[in-house]
């Protein structure tokens, strides 16, 4: 994808949903080996990513240490194994259509191509029968890894831990049924649109469900406010922000005005930005110390989130309005509109806010690298948080454990009346603890 | 020997298993369930293309041949039966026996994928294309009389090259990596009644391949 920004005409200018005709066909596109190299590049990536997912769920069914069980597991392995779930049925899909649509590039096969009988619509309905799925491989690991940072700030158990799972479970099984969402403008049968409305919204309930026990987990807890905690709390905030925008787009006669407005780039960036992007700081400055040996600095983590938390809104809240103000995506120059001028200032504004907000990253960057060489050299729990990898050194060695490790309880023993610290980890025995069921301990290979 | 020793083959984990199969076994099911939905978008898209076509549909028999296809479909079958009679004679410990029935699947695969490409060669001298008929070609003599119906062509080759074309560069993968399984381990002696999980995981990929067959045949070339 790198190199067909090197090639004659230029990489793929069809947008990353990249419809039909205009992609398959390079006279209405005017790129021919870029286009080219993006679905070629899909198809490899894909690839990639489908061996990644046998990988992880081969691991997560079979692979687990004595004594974790299924609901012993933290909610960030639950996460990424049903992510790894979502993205092994729903990348095909996308490298099915992919290779369609290579094919009507280079052989001049005739999918998408009208006057041969073929159907544009197919590429909306294959692109996005992945493409919600993926939103929901975007946002189910840094919920997951919220839980985890979340509950180790809280210094308590994560507030219905099986409703989390079972939400994780939920949200990945009906992200199947809803990828219609995004057609809604497409043409289609109103009483079809009426069922993917539904089910979009019934969605909203098992994020609710993790709102309210994240709310859980917090209340009344013993808080650290370290910055994986501002991150973790900053996600759930925007994360409901963005899911409540989410709602006006689900039904479908909202739709109807706000589709390719601004409205839903805010949407977008609220859940990707303010969600995924917020978990991962956290998630990045959580185990890194793990990784590295080192802690990445507190004080800069901590300028780092709030400026970038401030600007991030101001840059993606007032899109809200652009796009109830009829502000159109993907166009050049708004000002050509004579509805849209009036809006222009508020325009300017985001822009400005917006390259202070990716200025602001450098901080995160240069943190990153930095703390790499003089970081404060970590120690093996830097958090005290009750997961498996903290028993390991830093970083973990291949294999990670010489002798297998032994689980004895769930991942979320915090502030345990067992013990007299307020964390109480997994692999730690007390003399009331039975040993799991193991078998001769296997060398890994 | 029993399907659980089966399982119990390879280095023993220290926890009760999550299903009962050994990894590779589970990582190979795990994997087909991913081709499941990749052949379900090519075929989900040859359905909706068809039905929702344009025109009428070239009827069977007329562009593509169906008794040499269908050799090469009871070929592909013999091939799956082949491959269980290896898995079975390793399983009773006749590790030559397993040599013989490997190589004869593999020389089945081979075949079904070279007489594949012979069909190509030969659709295409007859002018089939992926974007349909070549002019002044054979079949675009059937398309002006009124034989084959012109509006849909550019739809059948498509959907037919790809279809098929997909499906045998993965029953080409297959016959790659059980001769590869077939010199390195099988041939040197390295499966033993013990240990023959890589027969077991090749074969259940072999076995896929050809349920495909059987359902694109069936669509594609009966229906």
């Amino acid at each position: 994808m790198l190199a067909s920004l090197f090639v004659p005409e230029g990489a793929s200018r069809a947008g990353w949903t990249e419809y039909a005709p205009l992609s398959a066909s390079f006279e209405y596109s005017g790129s021919n080996v870029g286009q080219m190299l993006w679905s070629v590049s899909i198809i490899v990536l894909g690839l990639s990513s489908i061996l990644g997912s046998t990988n992880y769920i081969t691991t997560v069914i079979n692979n687990r240490a004595p004594g974790m069980t299924w609901f012993r597991m933290p909610l960030s392995v639950w996460s990424l194994f049903i992510t790894a779930i979502l993205g092994l049925l729903a990348i095909p899909v996308l490298a099915g259509a992919a290779i369609m649509l290579l094919f009507d590039q280079l052989l001049h096969t005739n999918f998408f191509n009208v006057a041969a009988g073929g159907q544009p619509l197919l590429w909306q309905h294959l692109f996005w029968f992945f493409g919600h799925p993926e939103v929901y491989i975007l946002i189910l690991p840094a919920m997951g890894m919220v839980s985890d940072m979340i509950a180790n700030g809280s210094r308590k158990p994560v507030f219905g831990y099986h409703s989390m799972v079972f939400a994780i479970i939920g949200i990945g099984f009906l992200g199947w049924i809803v990828w219609g969402h995004h057609m809604f403008m497409s043409g289609m049968n109103p009483t079809l649109g009426t069922s993917f409305m539904v089910s979009t919204m019934v969605i909203a309930v098992p994020s609710a469900i993790k709102t309210f026990n994240w709310m859980g987990t917090m209340w009344r807890g013993n808080i650290r406010f370290h910055v994986p905690m501002l991150n973790a709390v900053a996600f759930v905030a925007m994360f409901v922000i963005g899911g409540l925008s989410g709602i006006f787009m689900a039904a479908t006669p909202v739709d109807m005005h706000i589709h390719d407005t601004y409205f839903i780039v805010a949407h977008l960036h609220y859940v990707l930005f303010g969600g995924s992007l917020f978990a991962l700081f956290g998630a990045i400055t959580y185990w890194y110390p793990k990784m590295f040996g080192r802690m990445m600095s507190e004080r800069w983590g901590k300028i780092h989130f709030w400026l970038t938390f401030v600007f991030y809104n101001l840059v993606f809240f007032p899109m809200h309005n652009l796009g109830m103000g009829g502000s159109m995506r993907r166009i050049y120059d708004p000002t050509m509109y004579d509805f849209l001028k009036p809006m222009q200032p508020l325009n300017t504004f985001i822009s400005i806010c917006a390259f202070i907000l990716f200025a602001v990253q450098a901080i995160f960057a240069l943190k990153f690298i930095i703390s790499l060489f003089r970081g404060p050299k970590a120690p093996l729990n830097p958090w005290e948080d009750n997961g498996l990898e903290w028993t390991l050194p830093n970083p973990a060695p291949h294999g990670n454990w010489e002798r297998t490790p032994s689980v004895y309880r769930g991942p979320y023993e915090f502030s345990s009346p067992l013990v007299e610290e307020d964390y109480l980890p997994q692999t730690r025995k007390l003399p009331t603890d039975p040993e799991p069921a193991q078998h001769v301990p296997a060398a890994s290979h | 020997m029993t399907h659980a020793a089966v399982n119990a083959m390879g280095p023993p984990s220290p926890t009760a298993r999550g299903v009962d199969a050994y990894d590779m076994k589970l990582g190979m099911w795990v994997f087909l369930g991913s081709e499941v939905m990749f052949f379900t978008a090519l075929i989900g898209t040859y359905v909706i293309l068809r039905f929702g076509a344009p025109g009428e549909w070239a009827r069977p028999g007329i562009v593509l041949s169906i008794p040499i296809t269908a050799f090469n479909t009871f070929l592909l079958i013999c091939s799956s039966v082949s491959m269980v009679k290896a898995y079975a004679a390793i399983a009773d410990g006749n590790p030559k026996l397993l040599n013989v029935w490997m190589l004869v699947t593999i020389i089945c695969g081979a075949m079904f994928v070279g007489i594949q490409v012979y069909e190509y060669q030969h659709l295409i001298h007859r002018g089939l294309l992926p974007s349909g008929v070549r002019e002044g070609s054979e079949l675009a003599e059937l398309v002006a009389n009124g034989t084959l119906p012109e509006a849909t062509m550019g739809l059948y080759g498509s959907s037919f090259y790809t279809m098929t074309g997909f499906h045998g560069f993965h029953v080409t993968c297959g016959v790659i990596s059980m001769l590869y399984l077939y010199v390195t381990k099988a041939l040197r002696g390295k499966y033993t009644p013990q240990d023959y999980r890589g027969v077991e995981v090749v074969g259940l990929y072999w076995h896929f391949v050809d349920l495909v067959w059987i359902i694109l045949f069936t669509i594609v070339y009966l229906v």
